[in-house]
């Protein structure tokens, strides 16, 4: 016999509870497991201070302007080239054309490439052909084009998920496309930009293998974007896997990783907000 | 200046009865019956399916034009071919020709832009913009260059108090106009084509989701329009139509195509209308 639709709404309700419960567990077990290891190391000094006797004491300050460093390339010129782009798909191209359906496989094929192709391919082209060597910029550029095609994806759908309504409505008005794009569909789609950029950076900060083709693993303080320079997801595995001893850092080192991509999603969100957002009233 | 009755055997074929339009019985003078816009056989389908077929009427200057007839007849489909709007709408092809002004509006030579200009559309579902109130209105005069902030207020202030709407939103014109209720959002779109002066005005059902107050209010703006604006609206009101226009069209659902019946005076059509099928439908008995 079938249970009542009360008692079927409980067992359902019960059953998302626990998968969001399992969830959260996991992540709050890593979470506490990586505190439980690394929060003694953790302090100012250890912020200010350069990486000594190979990483195993002393601290980030270096690595972390590094990792900024490398952030900050890859996103100011993945954001601009992605909003272009998206921007170009989703108005320029009809939806079921050719060129739309070609560009969105490739976009799909490249968001899951595997992270050590681009790696090889950065080092080939920006260290070698383009010339930069081991550097920030290099590392910067290859995640670019690693954040790149999730950045389009997302910000493209959010543009075309835009109602036809306000299309119309502007060309009864007889707007133009760029105040259409720019006071309109730019700005409902900022959500969508700062989730791309989000996710993009995520990707980023958690990158290793195409970080150690091209910004290399020098762990000095950079003197420009032309320096190479060590990131966090590197030093952590240079730590965990080439120098005995440097667990304890190790550990460190991945809680402010953490920190980081928690304070970095958030400057994404401030950021398309301040960008497009800020023109946007939402009901 | 013909008015139009289809034929009333839905067997005869293509012959059709004309006559010519004469003097307004009674009604505003305003109404010296020049054609702003005259359409000639117009078909238009969406992906290969006709939503409409052949329809040949004349828009008047300056007058008040209803489109009624029964949903899915192809009302608003008409009005997006005024402007060329269809063009937007994917899979949307437009037969036949449409003079504006003496110029067919499909011409290689005209420009879209400058005819949407001075067309102002009302949608059957309200559209504001994600903006505040405010910026929904001047965001369209800018476009067309009003720039200075005296001039950009007293617009706003004036197409808000056209549409009834300034009373209830003066204290938070930059509130998100999402937030306003339907009915509010409706005169605001109204309003934001009203601002821009145009030529013509086609209004989709301008009063569907309005109650009966602001419903008076948009024909009160729809009466003191009618000389100075060439208007035409769809509308399932039967009495509002009634009430505003000076000539009016009945579409009707033939295999599956929207056509029109008959078009001629407004008065005509409702209390001697030549086709049965408008008969019937004026008196409420079928549609
Ligand atoms: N974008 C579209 N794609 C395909 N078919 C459409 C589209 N818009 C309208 N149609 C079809 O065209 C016909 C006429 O539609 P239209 O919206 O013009 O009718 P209407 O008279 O405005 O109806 P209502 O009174 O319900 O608003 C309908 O059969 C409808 O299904
Ligand atoms: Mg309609």
């Amino acid at each position: 016999m079938l249970p009542t639709p009360s008692l079927r709404d409980a067992l359902y309700g019960f059953g998302i509870c626990i998968a969001a419960l399992l969830v959260a567990a996991i992540f709050f077990w890593l979470l506490a497991d990586l505190a439980w290891q690394g929060v003694g190391r953790l302090d100012w000094t250890f912020l200010t201070t350069p990486p000594r006797n190979a990483g195993r004491d002393g601290g980030l300050a270096p690595i972390l302007v590094s990792t900024s460093l490398i952030i900050l390339v890859a996103m100011s010129v993945a954001a601009p080239l992605g909003v272009a782009t998206a921007i170009f798909l989703s108005e320029f191209t009809p939806a079921g054309g050719r060129l739309a359906r070609w560009m969105s496989l490739s976009l799909d094929v490249l968001a899951g490439t595997p992270s050590i192709v681009f790696g090889l391919f950065g080092g080939a082209f920006f260290c070698v052909f383009l010339g930069l060597g081991f550097s920030i910029l290099s590392g910067g550029l290859t995640l670019a084009c690693m954040a790149l095609p999730i950045l389009i994806r997302t910000v493209e759908s959010g543009l075309r998920s835009s109602p036809i309504e306000w299309r119309l409505g502007a060309a009864a008005l007889d707007l133009s496309r760029a105040t259409l794009l720019w006071h309109v569909l730019l700005p409902a789609a900022a959500p969508s930009l700062a989730a791309g950029l989000s996710l993009g950076i995520g990707r980023a900060v958690a990158e290793t293998a195409a970080l150690i083709f091209t910004s290399g693993y020098v762990d000095r303080m950079p003197s420009s974007l032309f320096d190479s320079g060590r990131a966090l997801s590197v030093h952590i595995y240079d730590l965990t896997m080439n120098v005995s001893g440097g667990d304890a850092n190790a550990y460190a080192s991945a809680l402010v990783l953490i920190a980081f991509l928690i304070a970095a999603n958030s400057l994404a969100f401030w950021f398309s907000n301040r960008i497009f957002g800020r023109r946007m009233a939402r009901a | 200046m013909i008015a139009y009755i289809a034929d009333t055997d839905a067997t005869a074929g293509s012959g059709r009865a004309a006559y010519t339009l004469g003097p307004l019985a009674a009604g505003p003078t305003c109404c010296e019956p020049r054609p702003q816009i005259s359409v000639e056989n117009l078909t238009l389908a969406y992906d290969g399916r006709a939503a409409l077929k052949e329809v040949s009427l004349d828009i008047f200057r300056g007058c008040v034009t209803a489109l009624i007839g029964p949903s899915g007849c192809g009302k608003t489909s008409f009005l997006s071919s005024l402007n060329r709007l269809s063009d937007l709408i994917p899979g949307c092809e437009v037969e036949g020709r449409i003079l504006f002004d003496g110029q067919n509006i499909h011409d290689q030579l005209t420009n879209v832009r400058a005819l949407r200009r001075r067309v102002g559309m009302i949608f059957q579902r309200p559209n504001p913009f994600p903006l505040s109130i405010r910026r929904n209105l001047e965001m369209p005069l800018k476009e067309h260059g009003v720039q200075r902030r005296a001039d950009l207020d007293a617009a706003v202030w004036r197409s808000l108090v056209d549409v009834g709407l300034w009373e209830e939103v003066r204290d938070r014109l930059d509130a998100p106009a999402l937030a306003l209720s339907g009915g509010q959002q409706q005169r605001l779109c109204i309003a934001r084509a009203i601002a821009l002066q145009p030529d013509v005005l086609l209004m989709d059902e301008p009063c569907s989701a309005l109650d009966p107050v602001s419903s008076t209010i948009v024909e009160d703006l729809i009466a003191s329009l009618r000389g100075g604006y060439t208007i035409v609206i769809a509308t399932h009101n039967l009495a509002q139509a009634r009430r505003v226009a000076n000539y009016a069209g009945f579409f009707w659902v033939k295999d599956r195509a929207g056509v029109l019946i008959e078009f001629d005076h407004c008065q005509r059509i409702f209390d001697s209308p030549r086709h049965e099928l408008t008969a019937a439908y004026v008196s409420g008995r079928r549609g």
